[in-house]
């Protein structure tokens, strides 16, 4: 197991490496002067220019700007903002809680809504219920969450005259009122996940039912409510923890959408705004904070699944 | 020797689609939906009753006989613009599905026929690219390469490859994995023995003993890429210009009003809704009807 871990780990850490450097050159790739940027205007004298680059280090050759600049990140200092001229990793650090729950949230609305309907719909294979939950599903699955997320602004607030709290605040300051603002964005962003989960637990569902010890199982005369919940759920479950390590970067472009529609501040209103207003260092900070994130979430995956299943490890 | 032959005529095709219809009628109905869509989109500008730019229209009225989907708060015919709106939904959605089937084809098929460090060098790759969350990938990507937002081939192939790129690891993993399940089998073997080179092997004998799986992923992908392309309008990074409006871009430019005028935040989301469900409902049954075991990867 160990030596599965350290070549997983090592295949992440690569990939991270390759990452970082593609998100690097991008952005220094992108055509036109930096000091426009900056100056936020296009005549710009060759002098403030050069004091320009020379602050920000990239009169350098590109291979040393990339050192120093991965240097820097490693010990926490992402640069300052082009434009706010704010340091980037403050700025993200103080918005990574809010984005942490929204995408949690909506993990919990989809699992707590994807598991039953997986299981009842593979239970009734082929009945009503199962029909009726796959069309379902797959409705859901071809909504787009920015849709939903303002008909649960628009609508509400047009028939009952009930729309979330502004002003956002800390879970810790009052839990209820974050909780208020959080649930709509939440469930928009988590029914789509919650289609696909329901969709693979039910064909996982479908395959451990089939299996001999489930039929031993039944034979010994167990409760088809003991099967499922002691036997053949937990074995469901590894293909839907995958698909879930896939989807989690669903999640997060989700949260890029969302929070903008809420008016939420978390990192994917960031994200936007920095693209907007061409804030490349804060751009560049964000796209490895997200593609470091999500890929230490799908290591962990896949150590996970090799620990439940140990012909995993051993292929 | 014998070879026994099956000397019972072959169904027509009338007869082949009706049995379709019979076993999958919702995969029948979603197919005719989604033909129906494509031909909306190509002959957009001649059923459209008026100019999507056409700003002379009485303002914000709801759906009536006169105008079925209402008009918009620049005096416009929103069913006119649904119609034309089509056309890039369907268009990027469909381009961005090939941009990602012909890259994911490619890779797949190197790195599961040569195997060994191509493999490998192609499954870091598609880690990298699985490394970035879909949307954030794509937004960078354009942020990048900054299309100017009108309506022309440079901003169309943009999208398409910004989406692209979303779509090409999936595909890649799932003709990799077919690759090596057809790899191993004897005529393969054959091939390679009489000394055809391996590029002309897996063109000539790999790729069309694959093509079923690649046919159903990129079927299920463009509900995704439909989906993605009013995701990224709707922030205002897709094609915008008022005489070629998107769906996703309908819906931000009437924002401010969907709570005095409900039509313009129901239609234009219903349309990408409709559009994308029918989608995914075809490639469900296509996936279905030419392979049952493959699991959905979506």
């Amino acid at each position: 197991m160990s030596q599965y871990i350290a070549k997983r780990a090592l295949a992440s850490l690569l990939v991270l490496f390759i990452i970082s450097i593609i998100v690097f050159l991008a952005v220094r790739a992108i055509p036109g002067s930096v000091c426009t940027i900056v100056l936020q205007t296009n005549d710009v004298d060759k002098q403030q220019c050069d004091a320009i680059n020379k602050e920000l280090g990239i009169d350098k050759p590109v291979v040393t700007q990339y050192f120093v600049y991965m240097g820097n990140v490693l010990t926490g200092d992402f640069g300052k903002s082009l434009i706010t001229k704010k340091d980037v990793w403050e700025e993200m650090r103080v918005r990574i809680p809010l984005t942490i729950e929204l995408t949690l949230l909506a993990t919990s609305f989809a699992v707590v809504l994807a598991i039953p309907i997986g299981i009842i719909s593979a239970m009734r294979q082929d009945g009503a219920a199962d029909y009726g939950l796959r069309f379902l599903t797959i409705g859901w699955l071809s909504i787009p969450s920015f849709w939903l997320g303002t008909l649960l602004i628009v609508f509400p607030a047009k028939w009952w005259h009930y729309s979330p709290p502004v002003g956002y605040v800390d879970i810790w300051e009052d839990p209820f009122k974050n909780i208020e603002q959080l649930y709509m964005p939440a469930f928009a962003l988590g029914l789509a996940l919650s289609a696909s989960l329901a969709r693979i637990m039910r064909s996982s569902m479908l395959e451990v039912l089939r299996q001999d010890y489930i039929r031993t199982a039944r034979a010994k005369g167990l409760r088809d409510g003991l099967i499922v919940i002691r036997h053949a759920m937990r074995n469901a479950l590894i293909p839907v923890v995958t698909l879930f390590g896939l989807q989690v970067g669903v999640l997060f472009g989700g949260t890029v959408v969302l929070e903008s529609i809420f008016t939420l501040p978390g990192l994917g209103g960031l994200t936007l705004s920095a693209v907007r207003f061409k804030d490349y260092t804060q751009v560049q900070g964000l796209v490895l904070l997200f593609a470091t994130v999500l890929v230490l979430i799908n290591l962990v995956v896949d150590l996970s699944y090799a620990w439940i299943d140990p012909r995993i490890r051993y292929s | 020797m014998m070879v026994p032959q099956d000397l019972r005529r072959r169904p027509g095709l009338a007869t082949r689609a009706m049995r379709l219809v019979r076993k999958k009628p919702v995969g029948a109905a979603s197919g005719l939906i989604c033909i129906l869509l494509i031909l909306v989109a190509i002959f957009a500008s001649q059923i459209a009753p008026h100019a999507v730019d056409a700003a002379k229209f009485p303002r914000l009225k709801p759906p009536s006989s006169t105008y079925p989907f209402g008009t918009d708060n620049l005096f416009r015919d929103q069913f006119s613009r649904i119609l034309i709106g089509s056309r890039i939904s369907l268009g990027v959605g469909f381009g961005s599905v090939a941009v990602g089937t012909v890259l994911g084809t490619a890779l797949g098929l190197l790195a599961g026929y040569i195997g060994g460090w191509v493999d490998f060098v192609v499954g870091r790759l598609l880690d990298v690219m699985l490394g970035f969350p879909p949307l954030v990938a794509a937004i960078f990507f354009l942020s990048i390469f900054k299309p100017d937002g009108g309506y022309n081939t440079r901003s169309f192939l943009l999208m398409c490859i910004s989406i692209g790129i979303i779509i090409t690891p999936t595909t890649a993993r799932i003709v990799r994995g077919s690759v090596l399940g057809v790899r191993g089998l004897q005529y393969i073997e054959a091939a390679e023995s009489v000394g055809n080179r391996p590029f002309r092997i897996m063109l000539r004998h790999v790729l069309p003993n694959v093509f079923a799986p690649i046919i159903i992923i990129a079927s299920i992908q463009i509900g995704n890429a439909i989906l993605a392309e009013a995701a990224l309008s709707f922030l205002g990074l897709g094609i915008q210009d008022a005489a070629h409006p998107s769906w996703g871009g309908m819906l931000q430019d009437t924002r401010n009003w969907w709570q005095s005028a409900w039509w313009t935040a129901v239609i234009p989301g219903l349309a990408i809704s409709v559009a994308v469900l029918s989608f995914n409902l075809f490639g469900d049954a296509l996936r279905d009807i030419l392979d049952p075991r493959l699991r959905q990867s979506s």
